[in-house]
């Protein structure tokens, strides 16, 4: 077994061992960050060394190590630094237990790496739960009442997804005989499969595993607990979960889908209606719930909501267009970056604000500019990302996303998507305004660290980038899903 | 061509307004000298450009001074700028009134600094928008034209300017989402973003999978809300009244030509059979377009609502212009286009400053301004009479044109009894046009408006090169309409 195929996730993991001893002896807690972004880099290093590879298997054909799989382990490991770096001025607000919160971070990011590359059912369980259960902790970290609500909120929630999910995929299991994804398609097309009988069990085992992943990308119907743990989880783990968890559910959803449930043709179109049909209500009910809110990490809450809706048209394409088709597969890969960089300089500028007014009120972010210029320019580049209006990334993204939906027939779904773009521009811009028209409560400066200054910049540059010369991004995100093949 | 014209006048603006952004301290009289700077050089550019272009008429359907390199090769997308006789008086009028509106804000004095950077950000993006020949780049920047709008409005406007504000952005994006989903099956249609490309080809040879009404009526939607047509022109008027003046001088003079633009180059030009088909249906919307707007107008007595619904009534001639699809009912709306750009530019600044001197928007409320600010008077009615169309202006010129070439024009059915009704939109015009002036200037002399400030040197300058503008194109409108001519023969074909 090539165990080098593995180095970034077993350095990663080495490392968040190390910050939970170094915690023991350390009394300078700023040194556990600085050791998680060393494990960070080191492992995004070995991740960039591998990109290009002979795709190849380990422990058995449960995890694969290709480009789709390294694409994302560099993502959740940006994410990661990101947050970990946005995190220094906020984890005074822990007295206890610092160690543990990087560690915990750490090690949901190991999961996530290995929920990118899991190729077997079984595995994409485990990589799942070593997902979720730091984050349950992690969710609670604040240790007052909302905060632990939310994270027992989103435990029991969790747990029943996570159920559902096993329960489809034991569905999947009875009627295919067969646990891994390429097993189970081969399965399908063959012809000792009867069809007839056996269809209607497989789509409802489908249907289940939808729902279970779901959970996780905060999909319409089943994103009950998201309003809820954005706002009471500390801020930089709402960060995290709302990028890195959710770029997660969608590497798995897309693999699983499409290796084990692409062909033949009809079963394709099968989940890809599934998916525009949530991917509309998601779109639609996220931004109608969004505009009444008062509590930005609410708001943005139901945002990622309507975000998820933006994502699954890709899906829906994936579904609906024929194998050879990449666009909307790449288009998903970009989206979730230029996503993941646009939200995290929302959130990171939040954390920064949030941390001097104390207060997660819009109504509060009256007149910003005057007081913070560069976060307030920052946080209005990131909503403007989000609403998806050029030169910012999230316009290149739903440009990218949407082209390929029309390409397969799915004009009905994008007319929907952008009227709700529009619907959504109404409630990202009345922060935008209280910032900048509203008459400031004190004319106090907002204090930043400069490690924040540093992940707001690299996340507003990235927006930037990425909105104005996307080539390499969307060539990157091509390379990555050019494994998919039949 | 080893400099780059287009590409100058494009990004210095928007250098600009980085430049103004980052200028340290908080000097308004430095910050106003830069974007002067920045505004002038495209502006002396845009006029060289002019000067150069090639405007004989061998040279119909090229594209000159053409920038194209590849910018995202995966979706086929350009970085492609140039111009013909079409959108050239377009660039030239932006960049003039680009710098222009730097005069007009020249006493603006909240938060200088954001204004101006706006502001220049602003101009960039519409010249953006007449210059870009790629699909992919024109929506950009026409895109990006929405978010300085949004601030300028909201913070340095008027009256309930948070509300119009936002109700200009979600006019302006659900339109633009629209033509979105247009330029996307076009795209899907041919493989190509390139408007010279899709113009020359047309639709003919390409597999059609979404019917080419579809994607006409999507992209016409886009620039409908732009022009703006009946009835989703509601925006324009909360937009116009309570905007500072320099950016309804804007808005009326640049950014509502994009739209004109647009279906010319975009809708008709791409489209031409079905342009053809539909044309008595958007005959029939301009003419109500024309006549509701001209018949709003009349009863409005804020001196800027009633200038902003006069736009409206104005833009009804364009988009009758355009759908008579001749040759000179096309030139005619161009030159329309252009010549409303001066006068309603021209307006909007001088009732602002009757606004600022005065303190009073409200026409029942005002008169004998005459007496008390007579450079102002005499230049606001040398205005009205090129909104009403008097020979020698440059609105006579392009109302002319466009009447004729509608009525002469055999393209679509039911057009000459379309332009009947549209000339009463002249009456309609000179009726509101010289109460308007008679209710402001004229009548007894008013006390309170005594100590009233006639126009400064700055304001004079601005003044007079409207008005210059307006009278070369109303004497010699061949300077344009050579050009234009020229550039709408591939369109008709």
């Amino acid at each position: 077994m090539n165990f080098g195929l593995l180095i970034p996730e077993l350095s990663l993991a080495a490392f968040a061992i190390i910050v939970i001893l170094l915690d023991l002896f350390i009394e300078k807690k700023v040194v556990l960050a600085v050791v998680s972004i060393i494990g960070l880099v080191v492992a995004a290093f070995f991740t960039v060394a591998l990109w290009g590879i002979q795709p190849g298997t380990i422990f058995g054909g449960l995890v694969a190590i290709d480009n789709f799989a390294l694409f994302f382990k560099l993502l959740f490991l940006s994410i990661t630094g990101l947050v970990i770096l946005a995190s220094a001025d906020y984890v005074s607000k822990f007295s206890r237990f610092r160690g543990e919160y990087y560690a915990l971070l750490l090690i949901s990011t190991l999961g996530m790496m290995l929920m990118a590359a899991a190729t077997d059912l079984i595995s994409v369980y485990i990589a799942l739960e070593l997902t979720s259960i730091p984050l349950y902790v992690l969710v609670g970290f604040l240790k007052d009442p909302k905060s632990s609500e939310s994270s027992l909120k989103y435990l029991l929630l969790g747990a029943v997804a996570s159920s559902v999910l096993l329960f489809g995929m034991a569905f999947v299991f009875g009627f295919t005989g067969k646990t891994h994804l390429s097993q189970i398609a081969s399965a399908i097309q063959s012809a000792s499969l009867p069809m007839a009988s056996a269809g209607p069990g497989l789509i409802f085992g489908m249907i289940l595993i939808i729902a279970g992943f779901g959970f996780k990308i905060a999909a319409v119907p089943f994103q009950m607990w998201v309003p809820d743990v954005y706002e009471g989880a500390p801020t930089t783990i709402t960060a995290f979960l709302s990028v890195g968890s959710k770029a997660a559910g969608f590497a798995v959803i897309l693999r699983v889908f499409y290796s084990a449930f692409g062909m033949p043709q009809w079963l394709g179109m099968e989940w890809g209606i599934i998916f525009a049909v949530l991917a509309a209500i998601s779109m639609t009910l996220g931004n109608i719930l969004a505009i009444p809110q008062t509590n930005i990490k609410r708001m943005l809450g139901y945002s990622s909501i309507a975000q998820a809706g933006y994502l699954m048209v890709g899906l829906a394409t994936v579904g609906v267009a024929p194998p050879a088709d990449i666009l909307g597969r790449s288009g998903i890969l970009f989206f979730l970056a230029a996503y993941s960089l646009a939200n995290l300089a929302v959130f990171i500028a939040i954390i920064a604000i949030s941390n001097k007014i104390n207060s997660d009120d819009i109504a509060d972010f009256s007149g910003m500019i005057k007081r913070s210029p560069g976060l307030s320019l920052a946080l209005s580049l990131g909503l403007i990302s989000l609403i998806g209006m050029p030169p910012a990334a999230g316009f290149m993204a739903k440009f990218y996303i949407f082209s390929s939906a029309v390409n397969h027939g799915l004009l009905w779904l994008v007319i929907i998507a952008v009227v709700n773009s529009v619907a959504s521009a109404y409630y990202y811009m009345r922060v935008v305004k209280t910032m900048w028209v509203g008459e400031p409560a004190s004319l106090e400066t907002v204090p930043s660290s400069p490690a924040l200054k540093v992940a707001l910049g690299i996340s507003c540059i990235g927006v930037l980038v990425f909105g104005i010369a996307p080539g390499l991004g969307i060539r990157l995100a091509q390379l990555a899903t050019d494994i998919f093949k039949f | 061509m080893s400099f780059n014209y287009l590409s100058a006048i494009v990004f210095l603006p928007m250098v600009g307004a980085i430049v103004i952004a980052l200028l340290p301290g908080k000097s308004a009289g430095s910050i106003k000298r830069v974007a002067l700077v920045f505004t002038i050089i495209p502006f002396i550019l845009s006029l060289v450009v002019f000067a150069l272009f090639n405007k004989s008429s061998g040279a119909a359907g090229l594209i000159q001074f053409s920038e194209k390199v590849s910018w995202i090769p995966a979706i086929n997308a350009f970085y492609h700028l140039g111009v013909d006789g079409l959108n050239l008086p377009f660039v030239v009028l932006t960049a003039f009134l680009g710098f222009l509106v730097i005069l007009v804000s020249w006493h603006i004095d909240l938060r200088p600094k954001e204004y101006f950077a706006w502001l220049l950000l602003l101009e960039g993006s519409i010249l953006g928008v007449f210059a870009a020949l790629d699909l992919l780049l024109f929506f950009l920047f026409w895109e990006i034209e929405v978010i300085p709008m949004y601030f300028l409005i909201s913070i340095w406007g008027a009256g309930r300017r948070e509300y119009s504000a936002i109700k200009y952005v979600i006019y302006t994006l659900f339109g633009s989402a629209m033509m979105l989903a247009g330029i996307l099956s076009l795209y899907f249609t041919t493989g190509s973003l390139s408007m010279i490309d899709l113009a020359n080809t047309g639709l003919a040879p390409y597999r059609a999978v979404i019917p080419a009404a579809a994607m006409f009526s999507l992209l016409l939607t886009g620039f409908a809300v732009k022009l703006p047509v009946f009835p989703v022109h509601t925006w324009l008027p909360d937009a116009h009244t309570d905007a500072p003046t320099a950016v309804s001088v804007m808005l009326a003079g640049a950014l509502l030509k994009m739209g004109g633009y647009g279906m010319l180059r975009i809708v008709v030009g791409i489209f031409p059979d079905v342009a053809q088909r539909y044309g008595t249906v958007l005959v029939i919307f301009a003419v109500f377009t024309i006549l509701y707007g001209a018949a709003v107008t009349l009863r409005q007595t804020d001196i800027k609502k009633l200038i902003a619904y006069s736009s409206v009534s104005h833009m009804g001639f364009v988009l009758l212009g355009i759908f008579a699809l001749s040759q000179v009912s096309v030139t005619g709306a161009v030159l329309q286009m252009v010549s409303h750009g001066f006068i309603a530019g021209l307006l909007f600044a001088v009732a602002g400053l009757v606004m600022h001197n005065s303190h009073e928007r409200d026409l029942s409320k005002l008169g004998g301004l005459a007496r008390q600010i007579p450079f102002i008077t005499v230049i606001f009615t040398l205005g009205g009479l090129g909104g009403l169309g008097l020979p020698g202006t440059s609105g006579f010129a392009a109302e002319f044109l466009v009447f004729i070439g509608s009525f002469s024009s055999n393209a679509v059915p039911g057009l000459q009894v379309g332009t009947i009704l549209a000339v009463l939109g002249v009456v309609v015009g000179a009726g509101y046009v010289l109460w308007m002036i008679q209710r402001a200037f004229y009548g007894p002399v008013m006390e309170k408006f005594d100590g009233t400030e006639d126009a400064h040197a700055v304001d004079k300058i601005y003044m007079v090169l409207l008005v210059a503008a307006m009278l070369l194109i109303g004497i010699y409108p061949a300077i344009l309409t050579d050009i234009i001519k020229v550039a709408v023969l591939p369109i008709l074909r």
